[in-house]
């Protein structure tokens, strides 16, 4: 069994990253995660990262194992939806004492998987190691396997505390994790020339469902998706799938490249935000089924979906182009998103003033020129100084951008639109895109704007036109 | 008089509790111009900063020493000097709050002899304080950290003072109180004509107002200056149980006297606080809080109608259980579930039978036959399993706005809480229908007819839900 330092070095020799291909050997061995500045850094830890990447797992326990605060400050607090069960949302803690942390935890850790197995008779438990723990020496591993055992039920360990790293490099343990416990151990009862695998989507928000239908429509059934709307079978018979897509950048790309390399599974990185993208995948998806041996029809249906939902979307769209002609867009996010929707925007007769590309590969910047030209503003790291500053002085109508930076805007009384994950709305394929347009130009137009910016009858030079009787 | 248990699970199901280095964290916010800052990794700062922006819908200032493990194993000082020093010429605050993790209190950090060498290799930060706050995860809750934190700052910034301002008092607020609370705490001490400082002040950071320039550090809160004249205060109120270490420390350092309110939720509660004032100040209470008196003692008249005999659920950290419970209990209100998150010598005077240091899996487990359920918003899914009327009480309320100006406190703010209490019972009455007595008259035996009942009142419920989607659909 590979050690942890082991596995890191291993999620950092990704050979399907071609970000890591760029680099030399040295480089390479130092990893892909930036040394965090102490009293400058923000951002999830690799525990975290674990946890976003397989808690949309739903009718798994999801069993933290740690400190109160690795669960308790932040549980239940993602939009991942379920069509199903709701057991991902209860949090499960072994809410270790200072006697755990002299004594060790493991004989609590393993008292709490009876208890979820007795109580709740999950599929799986999954076991999250955190930082105190790892510390302490408690062995996730063993206890795990013991419990397998004794239970008869997969007891999966999740080791990433989050000391190892930042979030990103906990989304890959929790690939490897899933690799090494998890895909391959179950068989679906049928399998169909048109089983495809999405990974690295959590259906927040309901994304998922917003695609859905034209892949049923299709005839494309979702045999597994790593990991939104997940249940655990369907992970652990994942490489039954034909053919595979990649979603959200890189996060996951140690799951797609691995099973292609053991189970033969073609994968491709697509994403569904972005009219044009959605289409791509599509067609991608459609191609990939094609040349694993599905009737060849299929492209040419898809081609169909394709030329009726775009015009669709597109007529949509048009119908907001004469108000929002113009408006100045300041978009912060990271990766994929950072081009995708830029498209959909400029059709929206929308002008996009800066785009952040902080997590965006060499990729993800050419596309970004080829959107919005050479001179495009792109920002490697814009301090929230900087944004408020340039929402202050207008060079912006409205930012969209995650939940943390929202205040910046608001507090200089612009409008905003949560386009990360603890967005309320979903923005996935071509109706989601119409959607985001729609929020948009809900966002701009909103009557509040005018009052709030107005400043208070004193604080304007005064007339005094107000009659008063002399005392 | 109530016994006070320990759940024996090995397993924590839906957490109540949070981690004390997050209630020391809050409590740093409430000093002016403030960079609070965990000692941990970095995870532990970004679960705490979501957290506090969820539940304030505010900007947040929080840092991180951003621990690895290589770092962690070595010690952190490197880590904390680089934190520092960082904070310091990005964002010149006037005061770095430290909070350990449970992380750095494994491996045993001895930060207070750090920070001592980081100030002598570094003359150029002797301006910007540094105080620091042991609170290790894996000990105590949220309101215990905050505790510590505030002992810490009286620790290091109280000093004995000769003169005495003659209107100056320090409040010393517990962690359950709300911006909104201070604001109002604030307007009844200085009715009576005196200048109260409050250490910390989460009204002047988080109370939601639009500052007029980006700041990277806390928004407001109590500066450096009041910090260092605790000393000339006249007396010192602390509010909870948990504030007790904070004013004894401050009242054995300047002779400051000092009194603990326990909590200014209710009538008689109240009365105490405004007889206290009164006898300090030496002015008569003033007539806008008579006629408040007044009104709190009308709406509890009108409201207790509704609230008598019903059973409450509640979960929440001791002083705000002890808040609420007693004047819950006060109201006619039956606590037949008490869940809390950690140890306090207020719970075992708590008006129930017993309170359970637990999670919300036990109170879940208690509740079902409640006919309310109070606690934070985690409590959400058990309120819709159990089909529950719920109020939403504590830190995080993510699903609801205005969690900062909720007022609980002084006699206004407790007749809110009997309208708000007389209206959650009053829009749960179920309907009388014919079979509501049917099975209570003894024909099908005592055991048949408690079990027919409690089902007739779920119908009922359901009933009414359904209802009330169709009246607004009518109004509209």
């Amino acid at each position: 069994m590979a050690t942890l330092s082991e596995k890191v070095q291993d999620v950092f020799n990704e050979p399907g990253c071609d970000k890591n291909q760029a680099k030399g050997d040295k480089e390479r061995k130092k990893g892909c995660t930036k040394q965090l500045t102490p009293g400058a850094a923000a951002g999830g830890c690799a525990f975290d990262g674990a946890k976003i990447a397989l808690q949309p797992i739903t009718d798994v326990a999801h069993l933290v194992h740690g400190p109160i605060a690795c669960e308790g400050n932040g549980w239940d607090n993602r939009g991942s939806k379920s069509s199903d069960s709701q057991l991902y949302r209860t949090g499960f803690t072994t809410d270790i004492s200072e006697l755990d942390v002299i004594y060790g935890g493991e004989k609590r850790l393993y008292k709490s998987i009876r208890e979820i197995i007795e109580k709740y008779d999950p599929p799986a438990v999954f076991v999250y190691q955190t930082c105190v723990t790892a510390l302490i020496g408690d062995d996730i591993e063993v206890v795990c396997k013991a419990a397998t055992a004794k239970f008869g039920k997969p007891i999966i360990p999740i080791n990433a505390p989050g000391f190892v790293g930042a979030k990103n490099l906990g989304n890959k343990l929790a690939g490897e994790a899933l690799l090494e416990h998890v895909i391959g151990t179950e068989e679906p009862e049928f399998t169909t020339p048109y089983d495809i695998n999405i990974i690295g989507e959590y259906n927040l928000a309901g994304e998922l469902w917003q695609i859905k239908p034209l892949f049923d429509e299709l005839g494309i059934r979702i045999l597994s998706c790593i990991s939104g709307d997940a249940k655990y079978k369907e992970v652990a018979y994942s490489h039954r799938a034909r053919a595979a897509m990649m979603v959200c950048s890189k996060a996951m790309i140690n799951v797609a490249r691995k099973m292609e390399e053991r189970y033969g599974i073609p994968f491709f990185e697509g994403s569904f935000y972005g009219i044009s993208d959605t289409s791509e995948s599509l067609r991608q998806i459609a191609k990939l089924l094609v040349e694993r041996g599905a009737p060849s029809d299929i492209i040419e249906r898809t081609e169909q979906v394709i030329a009726r939902e775009e015009a669709r979307a597109w007529t949509q769209i048009n119908h907001y182009r004469t108000k929002l002609e113009g408006k100045k867009v300041l978009l912060i996010t990271g990766g994929v998103k950072s081009w995708s929707v830029v498209s959909a925007l400029q059709e929206g007769g929308m002008e996009i003033v800066g785009t952040s590309v902080k997590k965006s590969t060499d990729e993800d910047k050419e596309k970004i020129k080829e959107l919005m030209g050479e001179d495009a503003h792109m920002f490697d790291d814009m301090r929230p100084r900087d944004m408020y500053a340039m929402l202050k002085e207008s060079r912006a109508d409205i930012m969209l951008s995650g939940g943390r930076s929202q205040f910046i805007a608001l507090k200089v009384k612009m409008p905003w639109l949560d386009i990360n994950q603890e967005r309320h709305h979903a923005y996935a394929g071509y109706v989601g895109m119409v959607e985001l347009v729609k929020q948009i130009e809900q966002a701009l137009f909103h009557p509040v704007w005018a009052q709030v910016r107005k400043p208070a009858p004193w604080e304007i030079a005064s007339s005094t036109s107000t009659e008063v009787r002399a005392a | 008089m109530a016994t006070v248990t320990t759940n024996h699970k090995a397993c924590t199901v839906n957490p109540l509790k949070m981690s004390q280095p997050l209630g020391a964290t809050l409590a740093f916010m409430g000093l002016n111009n403030c960079m609070p800052t965990m000692h941990g990794s970095q995870g532990c700062t970004s679960f705490g900063l979501v957290l506090f922006v969820r539940h304030f819908r505010e900007m947040i200032p929080m840092q991180t020493t951003a621990m690895n493990e290589v770092n962690t194993i070595l010690g952190g000082m490197d880590n904390i000097e680089q934190a520092i020093m960082n904070i310091w010429s990005r964002a010149k605050p006037d005061v770095i709050g430290l909070v350990s993790t449970g992380l750095t209190e494994t491996k045993g950090d001895d930060v207070d002899g750090y920070i001592k060498l980081i100030r002598a290799k570094h003359p150029e930060i002797a301006e910007m304080e540094i105080i620091y706050a042991s609170t290790p995860d894996y000990v105590g809750a949220f309101q215990d950290g905050w505790g510590k934190a505030v002992t810490s700052i009286v620790q290091e910034m109280a000093v004995p003072c000769l003169t005495i301002q003659a209107n100056r008092v320090n409040v010393f607020p517990g962690a359950h109180l709300t911006p909104g609370d201070i604001t109002e705490i604030r307007d009844i001490i200085e009715a009576f004509g005196m200048c109260p400082v409050f250490i910390p002040d989460i009204s002047g950071s988080l109370d939601g107002h639009i500052p007029e320039d980006f700041t990277p550090t806390t928004l407001g809160g109590t500066t450096i200056r009041q910090l260092r004249t605790m000393g000339e205060a006249r007396a010192s109120i602390a509010i909870g149980e948990q504030m007790r270490e904070a004013i004894t420390a401050l009242e054995s350092k300047t002779g400051v006297p000092c009194k603990l309110f326990d909590r200014l939720t209710g009538l008689e509660a109240n009365d105490q606080f405004m007889q206290y004032l009164s006898e300090v100040s030496g002015k008569p209470v003033p007539n806008k809080y008579r006629r408040q008196r007044s009104q709190l003692q009308d709406a509890m008249l009108d409201a207790h109608f509704f609230t008598g005999g019903k059973k409450v659920a509640i979960g929440a950290e001791p002083d705000l259980l002890w808040s609420l419970g007693s004047f819950l209990a006060e109201m006619g209100c039956e606590i037949s579930a008490a869940v809390t998150t950690t140890q306090s010598p207020i719970l075992e005077k708590m008006p129930c039978d017993d309170v359970l240091i637990g999670d919300l899996e036990d109170l879940e487990t208690r509740a079902k036959d409640c006919d309310l359920l109070i606690t934070h918003s985690h409590g959400r899914q058990m309120a819709e399993r159990l089909a529950l009327p719920f109020l939403r009480y504590g830190i995080p309320t993510f699903d609801r706005l205005g969690a900062a100006h909720k007022v609980t406190v002084g006699y206004s703010g407790t007749r809110d809480l009997v309208f708000e209490l007389g209206n959650t019972f009053m829009a749960d009455e179920h309907e009388t229908t014919p079979e509501t007595w049917r099975n209570s008259i003894g024909i099908n035996g005592e055991e048949a007819s408690i079990q027919a009942t409690s089902r007739i009142e779920i119908n009922a419920r359901e009933t009414k839900t359904s209802c009330t989607s169709n009246g607004s659909c009518n109004c509209g």
